[in-house]
């Protein structure tokens, strides 16, 4: 290689090592903000933003959702498998909205440590399989559930 | 380049320089195009019909049939724009500017397609057109990265000049691409994580995969197809006054 290009080839590979740690740093510093929402176990903690708006994400505990009274009202608890915080939203919800099924919600604590939420998206998972798969899968837990 | 082979070098300056590649690309698009024909009315066919309904989403989910290989083809493209960006900051290799530039604008529609069907899913399956979640915000990202390069290029009268620009731009840019793939591993975003890019086993049925992967080959083949022609056209915008273009003016009257 001729030195020239030689020169070039290490100012450029300099050049890219040096944006790649800079957008490390600024990546790292931004953590928080990046993340789309906060986990159950963030707001039992204390780390979610009081009196403010927020999006709590989880999934939905199985046997969990109920309609209290004959409106849109809807309430469920939301699990990250350690800690569980009781949602209400008032409002249609989106067609994977399911128990078992990961969902983000938006909204604020109340002073009962309820979140009340003003929006909830559906978070799909990675998994697509046909129908018949899904209940193959689940056929042996259905079995050991009715002994 | 010592520590390249002789023949393997000659190839490489042999197909850089402009007549040869236009010679080559003129023999490589019919075949190209069609196996792109075969490969899309397969993955198609394969996609639409073939393939079965999804257990939670029904038939919503054939929009991956495009989402999907759009969007791995807008960073493909992006990364061999990088790539020829390099080459050409330090080889000055006139075929590897023209190669970049002719991919702008390919890959530029890879991730509006991408964008686009992702909020076509979006709204019936989250609840939402758009959110602002670091899987989204990137995507988009690279799209402004993409229009940037073309109207960098577009700016600069001197087209030798304008592609060093381009070239820097491009490389800086690259750094954008992991975060764009690993987005959803490293924050908690709205979108889902990787279904078949992954080391694992893929999270999808495999009457499913075969014709995503189908689908997949078929835009890299469209890729193919239309920088090659891109290229061709760019190459004798570059120098038309070139004895080569006058030569084949002159076969093809």
């Amino acid at each position: 290689m001729k030195p020239i290009r030689r020169q070039r080839l290490i100012l450029i590979v300099l050049m890219l090592a040096g944006i790649g740690l800079a957008a490390t740093f600024a990546l790292k510093a931004f953590n928080e903000n990046l993340m789309y929402f906060f986990s159950t176990t963030d707001v039992k903690d204390g780390k979610a933003p009081k009196d403010a708006l927020f999006r709590l994400g989880g999934m939905v505990v199985k046997g969990s959702v109920e309609r209290p009274d004959a409106d849109l009202l809807v309430r469920f608890r939301l699990t990250d498998f350690s800690q569980e915080v009781t949602v209400e939203y008032s409002g249609i919800l989106p067609d994977l909205f399911r128990e078992g099924q990961g969902i983000v919600t938006k909204g604020r604590l109340n002073e009962r440590g309820v979140f009340v939420a003003e929006e909830v998206l559906a978070k799909h998972d990675e998994n697509y399989m046909p129908p018949e798969v899904a209940d193959s899968l689940k056929q042996p837990q259905a079995t050991q559930d009715q002994p | 380049m010592a520590f390249i082979p002789e023949p393997i070098s000659r190839f490489f300056h042999r197909t850089a320089s402009p007549p040869h590649f236009y010679a080559l690309a003129n023999r490589l698009i019919p075949w190209l195009s069609v196996l792109l024909v075969l490969g899309l009315a397969y993955g198609l066919y394969g996609g639409l019909y073939l393939a079965p309904a999804d257990y939670q989403q029904g038939d919503s989910y054939r929009i991956i049939y495009i989402h999907v290989p759009a969007a791995w083809m807008s960073l493909f493209v992006y990364v061999v724009m990088a790539i020829m960006g390099g080459i050409a900051l330090i080889w000055r290799m006139k075929l590897a500017e023209v190669m970049l530039i002719s991919s702008a604008p390919i890959g530029a529609g890879f991730t509006f397609i991408a964008l686009v069907t992702g909020s076509l899913w979006g709204k019936p399956m989250w609840g939402a057109w758009w959110v602002w979640d670091a899987r989204l915000t990137s995507e988009l990202i690279l799209l402004f990265l993409y229009l940037g390069i073309i109207s960098l290029y577009g700016a600069i009268e001197d087209k030798r000049s304008a592609s060093r620009a381009v070239s820097i731009l491009a490389l800086v840019g690259v750094v954008n691409i992991p975060i764009i793939h690993y987005s959803v591993e490293w924050w908690n975003t709205l979108h889902q994580g990787a279904t078949v890019s992954k080391l694992d086993k893929p999270s999808i049925h495999i009457s499913m995969l075969i014709p995503l992967l189908t689908m997949a080959v078929a835009f890299k083949l469209y890729y193919a197809v239309a920088v090659l022609q891109a290229a061709k056209l760019e190459l004798i915008k570059r120098e038309p006054s070139a004895q080569w273009v006058k030569n084949l003016l002159e076969t093809s009257a």
